[in-house]
C-alpha cells in the first residue's frame, strides 16, 4: 500500500485518464444491461406475467416460432388437464393483428385468445373483465398509446371489431407488441380470417395454439409423458421465450455485446498496467535490489489495480445508474435493475483485475541487476 | 578479527557457449567493518559486477562471498532477498530514487519491505545527510547531489553492515562530489559500515581507507595504481 497510494496520487493524471476509460465502460455496462433487461420485458412481459407453468405447442413444431406455427385441437386441452400434477390447462390462442381504433390510433396487438372464466382470463386495472365476443382488454402500455376503455379497435384486414372493456394492471407486451386479451371465440375467427358477420366453418373453433398448463403447487409434471398422451410438444414458460419473436436474436446480440465490452475492459485494464510496468522497471529492479521480495511488488500493483478499478467502476456506475432512470421515462424499452447491474459491475472488476494480474506478473521478470550501473 | 566481506577465488562469467566475457577473475577481497574502500579502473574491467556479486544480485561462477560468516552461495534465493533486505544497502549511479516518492518517503520505503531488527530513525537520518529541509521534495525537485544524500540515507536506514555504492559522484560536479564521497566515509566510520565505492573519480580517493584497481576482471592493491 506505501508504494501504490503515493503513485496513485503522484501520477494521477495518467491514472485518471485510466479510470476514465474504466468508468466509460461501467456506464456502457449499466446502460446495456437496463437495455436487455429492458427489450426482454419488452419482449416477454406478458409471457411472464401468464399464470402458467408450460405450454404444450403442436407436435415438433419449429420451437423458434411455436407461437406464431403452432396449431393444437381444442380436445389436447383436456387431455393435459387430466394429467398428474396438473391444477389447470386452458386454451390459448395467439396471433399478431394490426389494428385502428375509432379515435383513429394506429395500434399492433398480439391477441391472446383466452376462454373467458379461465385461470387465463386476466383481471383489470381500470373497467370490466372478459365477458363476452368481440371484447378486449389491453395492456397498460397499448393504453399509453392513448386508448380507453370504450373505444373500439377494428382489426385489419377483415375488419373484426374489438371493443376494449378493460386495461390491464401491467405491461403485458409479447414480441415488442401490447397484448390485447380477447375471447377464445373471437380470437379463432380472427386467426381464420372470417369478416364480421360472415358464417365461419365449424372447425375453425376447434383450433388453438398451445395449451396452457399450470401445475400445482409443488408438483412436478411429466411433460414429456403429457406431450404422449395428447400429441403436444410441451416447452416451459421460460423456454417458450425463446419462441416469442426475435427474443433469441436480440438477447443473444446484447449479450454479445456485453462480452466484447468485458473483454474489451481487461484488454485495456491490462494494456495500461502493461505500459505502466515497462515504465517503472528501472524503479522495479531498484526496488528488488533494496530487498522487497517479488511478493511485496506483487501485492502492492495489485492493489494499486483494485483500488483504481473499484473507484472508477463505482463512479462510472453512479453515473450509468443516474442516465438509467433518465432513459427508463422515456418509451424506450429500458429497466434498472439491481441484481443485473451488481453481476455486469463485479464481472467488469473481476476481469480488469484478471487484466492487471496478467500485466504485473511482468514484475517478477525484472532483474535487480538492472539497477546497478550505467542506467538511464 | 574477521572481515565483514570476504570474497575469496571469485568468479564470475557472462553469458554462456562460446560468447563468454570473464566479468571477475578469481577476486579476493577483506572489507572490515566502518572500512570504506574505493575500487577504480577502466570501462570495462568488471567494477558493477563486484558491486553484484557482493550484493547477493547475482551469484558467482565459483568462489564464495561470505557477509560476516554467513555463505551466500549457500542461500536460496528467497534469503538472498531477505539478506539484501536486512544487511546490505546499496546507492546507486544518479540515485535511482523512486520518482513518485518525497526524500523523506524514499528513506522510509525500505522499511515497509519486511521486519527490520534496528532501524534507524528516517527523519533523523534525513537530517544526518542534510536534508530535511526538503523533506517533502520529490526526486524531479532535487539537485543531483541532493539526490545521492538521499540515495545514501535510504541506504543506511536498515542499518546494513555492507554499503555498495556505484559510481556515487558519475554526476555531480567538484564539490558536490567531494561532499557527497566525505558523507560516505563520516557514515562507514561512525556506523561500522564496510563500503564498496566503486568511482571514476580520482580526486575523492583521500576519503578513503583503502584503494583497489580492478582491471580485466582482476583486483589488485592501490599500490600498482600509483606507479602506473
Ligand atoms: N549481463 C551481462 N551479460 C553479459 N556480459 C556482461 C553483463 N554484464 C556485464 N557484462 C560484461 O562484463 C564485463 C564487466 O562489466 P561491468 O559492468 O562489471 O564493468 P564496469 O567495470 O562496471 O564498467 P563501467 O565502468 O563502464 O561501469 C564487461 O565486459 C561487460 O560487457
Ligand atoms: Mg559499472
Amino acid at each position: 500500500m506505501f508504494l501504490a497510494i503515493r503513485e496513485l496520487t503522484f501520477a494521477r493524471g495518467r491514472f485518471a485518464l485510466m479510470g476514465v476509460v474504466v468508468a466509460l465502460i461501467a456506464i456502457l455496462t449499466v446502460l446495456l444491461s437496463g437495455l436487455s433487461v429492458g427489450l426482454v420485458n419488452d419482449g416477454v412481459s406478458g409471457l411472464k406475467r401468464l399464470p402458467v407453468t408450460s405450454l404444450a405447442f403442436q407436435h415438433e413444431v419449429a420451437k423458434d416460432s411455436a407461437f406464431s406455427r403452432s396449431v393444437v385441437e381444442t380436445s389436447a386441452v383436456d387431455t393435459w388437464a387430466t394429467q398428474d400434477g396438473v391444477a389447470e390447462a386452458a386454451p390459448l390462442g395467439n396471433t399478431l393483428a394490426n389494428g385502428r381504433t375509432n379515435e383513429g390510433i394506429e395500434v399492433d396487438l398480439a391477441l391472446f385468445g383466452v376462454e373467458v372464466g379461465s385461470f387465463l382470463d386476466p383481471a383489470v386495472a381500470e373497467g370490466q373483465r372478459l365477458a363476452g365476443e368481440g371484447e378486449v382488454v389491453i395492456s397498460s402500455t397499448a393504453a399509453e398509446l392513448g386508448i380507453s376503455v370504450g373505444d373500439t379497435i377494428e382489426l385489419e384486414p377483415a375488419g373484426t371489431p374489438l371493443k376494449v372493456v378493460g386495461i390491464l394492471g401491467e405491461q403485458h407486451t409479447f414480441g415488442h407488441v401490447d397484448i390485447g386479451y380477447l375471447p377464445l371465440r373471437s380470437w379463432q375467427e380472427v386467426k381464420a380470417g372470417v369478416r364480421a358477420g360472415d358464417a365461419a366453418p365449424e372447425r375453425i373453433y376447434n383450433e388453438i395454439t398451445a395449451v396452457a398448463v399450470r401445475a400445482a403447487d409443488g408438483a412436478d409434471v411429466d411433460l414429456a409423458a403429457g406431450d404422449k398422451d395428447a400429441g403436444t410438444t410441451s416447452m416451459t414458460l421460460e423456454q417458450s421465450f425463446g419462441a416469442s419473436p426475435g427474443y433469441t436474436a436480440e438477447t443473444s446480440t446484447l449479450q454479445l455485446i456485453q462480452v466484447f465490452l468485458y473483454a474489451i475492459s481487461a484488454l485495456v485494464v491490462g494494456a495500461f498496467f502493461t505500459v505502466l510496468t515497462v515504465q517503472r522497471k528501472q524503479e522495479i529492479a531498484v526496488i528488488r535490489a533494496l530487498g522487497a521480495s517479488t511478493r511485496y511488488l506483487l501485492r502492492d500493483s495489485l492493489l494499486q489495480s483494485v483500488v483504481l478499478l473499484v473507484l472508477s467502476a463505482g463512479v462510472g456506475v453512479a453515473i450509468g445508474v443516474a442516465a438509467g432512470a433518465a432513459i427508463s421515462a422515456t418509451p424506450m424499452p429500458f429497466v434498472l435493475e439491481a441484481a443485473p447491474i451488481a453481476v455486469a459491475t463485479a464481472l467488469l472488476l473481476i476481469l480488469g483485475v484478471v487484466g492487471a494480474t496478467v500485466a504485473v506478473l511482468r514484475i517478477t521478470r525484472v532483474d535487480p541487476l538492472t539497477a546497478l550501473g550505467g542506467n538511464r | 578479527m574477521t572481515a565483514m566481506l570476504s570474497l575469496s577465488d571469485v568468479t564470475l562469467i557472462h553469458g554462456d557457449g562460446e560468447d563468454t566475457v570473464t566479468a571477475l577473475d578469481k577476486v579476493n577481497m577483506e572489507v572490515e567493518a566502518g572500512e570504506l574502500v574505493a575500487v577504480v579502473g577502466p570501462s570495462g574491467a568488471g567494477k558493477s559486477s563486484l558491486l553484484a556479486v557482493c550484493g547477493a544480485l547475482i551469484s558467482p561462477t565459483s568462489g564464495t562471498i561470505r557477509l560476516n560468516d554467513l555463505d551466500l552461495s549457500a542461500q536460496s534465493p528467497r534469503r538472498l532477498t531477505a539478506i539484501r533486505r536486512e544487511r546490505i544497502g546499496f546507492v546507486f549511479q544518479s540515485g535511482n530514487l523512486i520518482p513518485s516518492l518525497t526524500s523523506l518517503d524514499q528513506v522510509r520505503l525500505p522499511l515497509t519491505f519486511g521486519k527490520v531488527a534496528n532501524p534507524r530513525d528516517p527523519r533523523e537520518l534525513l537530517a544526518e545527510v542534510g536534508m530535511s529541509h526538503k523533506a517533502d521534495r520529490r526526486p524531479h525537485q532535487l539537485s543531483g547531489g541532493e539526490r545521492q544524500r538521499v540515495g545514501i540515507a535510504r541506504a543506511l536506514v536498515t542499518r546494513p553492515q555492507v554499503l555498495l555504492v556505484d559510481e556515487p559522484t558519475a554526476a555531480l560536479d567538484r564539490q558536490r562530489s567531494q561532499d557527497v564521497v566525505a558523507l560516505l566515509a563520516r557514515e562507514a566510520h561512525e556506523h561500522g559500515v564496510a563500503t564498496v565505492m566503486v568511482t571514476h573519480d580520482h580526486e575523492v580517493l583521500h576519503h578513503c581507507d583503502r584503494v583497489l584497481e580492478m582491471i580485466d576482471g582482476r583486483l589488485l592493491p592501490a599500490e600498482s595504481n600509483a606507479s602506473v
